[in-house]
């Protein structure tokens, strides 16, 4: 079973305007570099995009942004971008906000079939306005709904050709939840090699959640915050 | 005298306890980590995805894909693990997390929480605030007393969107030490120098002052 396509442009064939579509990485940290580059290029609009952060200006998702292919964003947090804040304050970008935890459980909640569940996150504020809510254990609850998309695109460090995928460090976060989530998954990977060659036992992402992977290329892994010990 | 923000990290760092898993926000809290006692050992978890979090790298030795939840380079620690953001918030919800060290602009005396959105002026989300505090067995707040304009954070009431409702235990601020009790806040400690008149004048609700109210220790 081979999964591999050529390039970027390649795994986003068939992707149309006013579709869904999430995006891995935790600030810049494990974002899907190649594919952002070639949905800028492919001219796609007014798409509702699920991601934790919302890139900064020049990187990420802002480059997305910046030219309005994004009608709207699902996120917990979009601090690190000015013209995210620009366009949501003047209402050209929808934004849907929600708390960070839900947002992951509502993703692996979407690939593991699991249509709704109950968390505290949110209860008593303008996150649960209009919520279902009911007690267990004496604690109140909100009644928070799967998510899925119609492209999941994730960003992993290994990958082989059946598409079983491997993180590395903090650059799985919401790639490995997205990665089940995506009607088609889209994986792009630093090292792609082939079926037989990562470990079984290190795969964090078996290949029947990946329908597509290519080798991504030129990888800037920008740091958003270098902080360091003198 | 005020406490700097060093001072209340030092100070929120004597409740840590040997074998604590803990999350520390952004800003004064991150701060707690180097207080930590010699004689116990706490690990720190990052809601990114990481157990174990490490000192910040040695120049020109930083990892793109090793950083906290607020996006700095960072190092691991021996015994150190990664996970996906899914069950880094399972650790959060299921109470596997002992303790919470978060920021507020203002906390009420129910144990109410905002602290993240000003209407109109900072939308940047709530990122994992609302999943820490809904969840922490144990939240402290880590706080100025008053805010830039000198109006208290402590009040009955949040003024600015919540984070959370009835889950904030403790507070401790440039001036005191205070718990959220049943009864509403209770003065514990005040800092050295620093008059019980003062804090209560600077409280924006009703203060428990029980007996003499010892200087923080630090």
């Amino acid at each position: 079973m081979n999964k591999v396509v050529k390039n970027a442009n390649e795994a986003i064939e068939g992707m149309q305007s006013g579709q869904t579509f999430m995006l891995g990485g935790f600030g810049l940290c494990g974002i899907p570099e190649n594919t952002i580059k070639a949905l800028v290029a492919s001219g796609l609009t007014n798409l509702t995009c699920i991601s934790n952060n919302a890139g900064v200006d020049d990187f990420g998702l802002g480059l997305l942004l910046r030219k309005h292919q994004i009608k709207k964003m699902i996120s917990s947090y979009v601090g690190e971008n000015k013209e995210f804040e620009r366009q949501l304050l003047s209402g050209e970008l929808e934004v849907d906000l929600i708390p960070q935890g839900t947002l992951a459980e509502r993703l692996r909640a979407g690939g593991a079939g699991i249509p709704a569940f109950y968390v505290p996150a949110g209860y008593g504020t303008e996150v649960g306005e209009g919520k279902e809510s009911r007690e267990f254990n004496g604690k109140m609850h909100l009644l928070e709904f799967a998510l899925t998309a119609d492209f999941a695109v994730v960003k992993a460090w290994k990958g082989d050709t059946m598409g079983n995928l491997v993180y590395r460090e903090t650059a799985n976060n919401f790639n490995q939840a997205m990665a089940m989530a995506g009607k088609i998954t889209i994986a792009e990977v630093e090292i792609l090699v082939p079926a037989g060659e990562l470990n079984p036992n290190e795969v964090h992402t078996p290949g029947i959640f990946v329908q597509r992977i290519f080798q991504g290329v030129d990888y800037e892994k920008r740091i958003e915050f270098e902080t360091v010990t003198e | 005298m005020s406490l700097d923000k060093n001072g209340i990290a030092k100070r929120i760092a004597q409740e840590l306890k040997d074998g604590y898993y803990v999350n520390l926000g952004i800003g004064i809290p991150t701060l707690v980590a180097n207080y930590v006692p010699e004689n116990i050992e706490v690990v720190l978890q990052s809601e990114n995805g990481l157990l174990g979090i490490g000192p910040f790298p040695k120049k020109g030795e930083a990892d793109p894909d090793l950083i906290n939840a607020g996006k700095q380079t960072v190092t691991t620690i021996a015994g150190s693990s990664f996970f996906d953001s899914s069950l880094s918030f399972a650790m959060i919800r299921g109470g596997h997390v002992d303790l919470t060290v978060l920021g507020a602009f203002e906390v009420t005396d129910t144990g109410d929480i905002s602290s993240w959105k000003i209407p109109g002026k900072m939308v940047k989300g709530m990122g994992g605030a609302m999943d820490l505090v809904a969840a922490a067995k144990n939240i402290i707040v880590a706080t100025t007393h008053t805010d830039r304009n000198g109006e208290p954070k402590l009040k009955t009431k949040c003024d600015l969107p919540l984070t959370g409702i009835k889950c904030v235990k403790t507070i401790v601020s440039d001036l005191a030490v205070i718990e959220v009790t049943d009864k509403g806040f209770k003065l514990l400690e005040r800092a050295p120098g620093v008059s019980v008149e003062e804090i209560i004048a600077k409280t924006g609700a009703p203060l428990i002052v029980e007996g003499d109210i010892p200087e923080m220790k630090l």
